[in-house]
């Protein structure tokens, strides 16, 4: 068993230099002396300090917290309500093809739906005589648009295993339909709803190929200024956001995680005091 | 009971799923304070039935009557009717007491209200102490009560339960069954109950509905369900029965198994065709030659309080209820009184049911308690 | 109950009207622009003109091929390793595989190019133990490796939660009848996660056979692949009808791959609702 269990380490660790030599490289390079991101120089945090004077990062830094934040609220709002409609259909050919088209922008290559909502917008602003379309509105649209599916594939499961009944038993006890439902169904889906919430804030914050068509020079996101720096030569202060982002992540996860690890043991302690 | 006053009358009520008939021209009154139990197997209409008195379910053609006014258009949360779910639907983001402040809550009742009503309710349904737990944290039957208190805190006119003691174990379930039955004469509420269970309705109610199919088979007390089952449906989803093919020659006179039974059924046309029900239990045993039918003992069974004898007669297997011993391979007589023998007219279900040919009471327990009917379609080898 | 249905509509509806805009319309908008030219008018030319693009889709397909494989040959060991761990360490090893998903991986990519360059960490190293210079930027396996490494995690995640539903007693229940090791592996793991290497290969192969940044930062922009091509079209060439040729085509492409794919497994409901 024991050697089992050293090989089992190996891998493990060899897969994870794998995954993390790069941000290893890119903390270690952001704290480089010389404007190099491949030959290091002295210690120096110069880039740091750079960093927050350069102000078309900061521009596109606040730039993609304000986009992220509003599509990833609109697209909560809109799911929910999807889900909710979703799993209330009877007719079954209607639901397939529903959940079909939502499917759409998951299994497409973000590239295609890329081009495809720059052919729509472009198409549009033709029609209405506009030729720069592309900026922070069609940014908006797409962004709700591929984290829509995200936000209704983590709420239907809670839908499906809230009890049909939830709703009739509150309706029963003198509740109207509609406060019954943000009485007692929401509560129980809310914690899908956050999950999508946070999907959908994620997957905006760090898009780049679907941002990179719909976009104008006028709202630029991050990736998308990171995407014409790498263009041309990368400075370290690139490296230093990054690191920087890279904590905040970290941060963020550690902490999901001790949450998590705490409602586990909540849950254990429910379970064995059924007993 | 019988002069209280109607409180819910269904009028010819219709509906169907898809195009799928669920329920065919029911009609059906309840009386104030009575305990009526709507039985079927799943899938007779049974619960279909109680969500349209809750206010779930529309009609598709029919009027339901609440005390004399026609409430087809009222929606559920306006109804005084109250529903104990087949889950519970218990709130799970809510604690035991907030579950059943619930429909107080939505009567804008006074908080001092509120909360002497619930602990009166959870009184009732011994669960005091238990105001701040967790649903997740309940047993089966703890939730089951905690429905019961929420239902009851709102003081409906009407109580529907949807099986509520389907979930439970044996034992837990007969406990509840006296205890909802004390509960419901403590307080004098109507109760319909709805189940599949054919013993929870003989012991538990005033009045039963036999469902099936969308229709209502029979309506009546349990001793009239059991003692007089209209049709071979009604005979053999409740209790044990032999279901035989007869004749009705006159008026108390009736052959099965080419022999004359005197009966006291009467009102048959001249030599009508009939089914004759015969429970096992009302049979004697005796020696073969005084006998009015006689039979080879094939299998024996001992029960406990009894034993349960299969008899072959004329190539149809009768199952016998008694006390005293038979070996398998005896030839033993039957002796059955004519007040034992039950005529029926002939019906759809006639001739479904067969004899005790291919009865294991192994195979009955294994198979799903859910379809509790005892559909022992004979397997003719 | 009409009342609810009434309610019930008003729910989806903001959904449905958003879904037929935002999905479907720009999807028609591919297929109208990959049918007309620049004036709007018919034509078949741009379809026809794709024969020059023959061994740009042959390669796009190859090398996400390979990056698929070796992405399930890594991930496979790992997700079994991981979903047999103590639930604290898998915790902490889900944690380490999404977290470089979360940054940006444009960076990431660029990153790369730091250990593989010429005079990068990689060739020092080979360097000072005497191996010499291997030309690694700029070859078909850089951009091979950048997909694997990319796309990663995207394999791991769905065959390990298979994995972790995966029931012990099954396994048990196969050594309590004389499988050994081996074979327990073959007849009861693997058919149970199937449904997780498929989808973990749709995901790494969607995202590979598309993709635009990592040929042409990683594969130096000699080699190019059918995300490059489109990128062109829409970003320097300007031909749009082009573009929508060459993505209405990769659509195609990956619906046939999926379609096969499904083919092998009898995950008839989710294969129902992807098509």
């Amino acid at each position: 068993m024991k050697p089992k269990r050293a090989l089992s380490n190996i891998y493990i660790a060899l897969i994870m230099l794998f995954l993390y030599a790069p941000m290893l490289v890119m903390v270690v390079f952001s704290f480089n002396g010389t404007s190099s991101t491949g030959v290091l120089d002295d210690f120096s945090t110069k880039w740091y300090s750079e960093l927050l004077k350069d102000s078309v990062t900061l521009q596109a830094l606040s730039n993609t917290l304000i986009l992220a934040v509003t599509s990833s609220l609109i697209a909560m709002v809109l799911g929910t309500a999807a889900a909710v409609g979703i799993h209330s259909m009877k007719k079954k050919w209607l639901k397939t093809s529903v959940l079909t088209v939502t499917n759409i922008p998951m299994v497409n290559p973000e590239i295609v739906t890329g081009v495809s909502m720059m052919l729509l917008f472009v198409f549009v602003g033709r029609l209405v005589g506009k030729s720069d379309v592309l900026g922070f509105p069609t940014l908006l649209i797409a962004h709700v648009t591929f984290s829509l599916p995200y936000v209704i594939l983590s709420v239907l499961p809670k839908l499906r295993q809230t009890d049909r009944h939830l709703g009739e038993a509150a309706q029963d006890l003198g509740c109207p339909p509609v406060t019954a439902f943000f009485k007692v169904i929401l509560p129980n889906i809310s914690s899908g709803i956050i999950s999508g919430l946070i999907m959908a804030f994620t997957l905006s914050l760090d898009d780049f190929i679907i941002s990179y068509f719909v976009s104008g020079p006028k709202f630029q996101t991050l990736p998308i200024v990171i995407f014409s720096m790498t263009k041309k030569k990368v400075k370290p202060d690139m490296y230093a956001l990054s690191t920087l982002i890279f904590l905040a992540v970290l941060l963020l996860l550690v902490l999901m995680n001790i949450m998590q690890a705490r409602a586990e043991k909540k849950e254990k302690k429910a379970q064995s005091a059924r007993l | 009971m019988e002069k209280n006053a109607v409180i819910i009358d269904l009028k010819n009520i219709s509906v169907s799923f898809d195009g799928q008939p669920v329920l065919k021209n029911i009609n059906l009154y309840i009386r104030d304070g009575e305990f009526v139990t709507l039985l079927g197997p799943s899938g007779c209409g049974k619960t279909t039935t109680l969500r349209i008195i809750a206010g779930f379910q529309a009609p598709d053609s029919g009027e339901v009557i609440f005390e004399g006014k026609v409430i087809n258009g009222v929606p559920a949360h306006k109804r005084q009717v109250n529903t104990i779910f087949q889950r519970y639907a218990l709130f799970p983001n809510r604690n035991v007491f907030d579950n059943v402040a619930f429909g107080l809550e939505q009567k804008k009742l006074p908080k001092a209200e509120i909360r002497k009503t619930v602990e009166e309710m959870l009184a009732l349904v011994n669960l005091k102490g238990f105001e701040k737990r967790r649903i997740g944290s309940l047993s089966g039957g703890q939730q089951q009560r905690v429905a019961i208190a929420r239902a009851l805190a709102v003081k409906p006119r009407v109580l529907l339960l949807d099986e509520p003691l389907g979930a439970l174990d044996l034992k837990l379930r007969k406990d509840m069954q006296v205890e909802l039955k004390n509960i419901q004469q403590r307080l004098g509420i109507t109760f319909i109950y709805v189940t599949h269970d054919q013993e929870e309705a003989l012991s538990m109610s005033d009045t039963i509905v036999v469902l099936d199919n969308g229709e209502i088979q029979q309506i009546g007390t349990p001793t009239d369900i059991y003692n007089e089952p209209k049709n071979a449906f009604v005979a053999d989803f409740i209790g044990e029965s032999n279901i035989l093919d007869g004749i009705m020659h006159e008026d108390f006179s009736v052959e099965f198994h080419g022999m004359r039974f005197q009966c006291v059924d009467k009102g048959f046309g001249k030599d009508e065709p009939v089914d004759v029900v015969v429970r096992p239990e009302d049979v004697d045993i005796v020696p073969p030659e005084e006998g009015m039918l006689r039979g080879v003992v094939t299998s024996v069974t001992f029960k406990g309080v009894h034993y349960e004898i299969i008899v072959d007669i004329d190539g149809f297997k009768w199952m016998v209820q008694t006390t005293g011993y038979s070996a398998v391979g005896d030839e033993i007589g039957l002796s059955i009184k004519p007040d034992e023998i039950q005529v029926m007219k002939k019906s759809a279900y006639s001739g479904l049911y067969g004899d005790y040919s291919s009865f294991s009471e192994e195979f009955d327990e294994l198979s799903d308690p859910d379809s509790e009917s005892s559909d022992d379609a004979p397997a003719e080898v | 109950m009409k009342k609810t249905s009434l309610t019930a509509k008003l729910v989806n509806a903001p959904y449905i009207v958003w879904s037929i805009l935002f999905i479907l319309a720009p999807m028609i908008m591919v297929v109208y622009y990959a049918l007309t030219d620049r004036d709007g008018n018919f034509t078949l030319s741009n379809l026809t003109s794709l024969s020059e693009y023959t061994e740009t889709f042959g390669r796009s397909i190859w090398y996400a091929f390979l990056a698929t494989v070796i992405c399930l040959l890594l991930s496979y060991p790992l997700a079994y390793i991981m979903a047999r761990s103590k639930a604290s360490r898998q915790r902490t090893l889900m944690m380490l595989i999404m977290l470089p998903m979360w940054m940006n991986f444009l960076i990431r990519t660029y990153s790369w190019i730091t250990i593989l360059n010429n005079t990068g960490i990689l060739n020092t190293l080979f360097e000072a133990i005497g191996i010499g210079r291997v030309q690694m930027i700029n070859t078909p396996g850089a951009v091979i490796l950048g997909m694997v490494y990319n796309f990663l995690p995207y394999m791991v995640l769905p065959i390990y939660s298979v994995m972790c539903k995966l029931d012990q007693s099954l396994i048990e229940a196969a050594q309590d009848l004389g499988c050994n090791g081996r074979a327990v592996l073959k007849t009861v793991i693997f058919p149970q996660s199937l449904p997780g290497v498929i989808s973990g290969i749709t995901m790494v192969f969607v995202p590979s056979v598309s993709t635009f940044y990592i040929s042409q930062k990683l594969g130096g922009g000699k080699f190019m692949l059918v995300g490059d091509a489109i990128e062109m079209q829409f970003q320097s060439a300007y031909n749009y009808n082009l573009g929508a040729a060459l993505s209405l085509v990769l659509m195609l492409m990956i619906v046939i791959c999926m379609l096969i794919m499904n083919r092998f497994t009898d995950n008839s409901e989710e294969g129902a609702m992807l098509f």
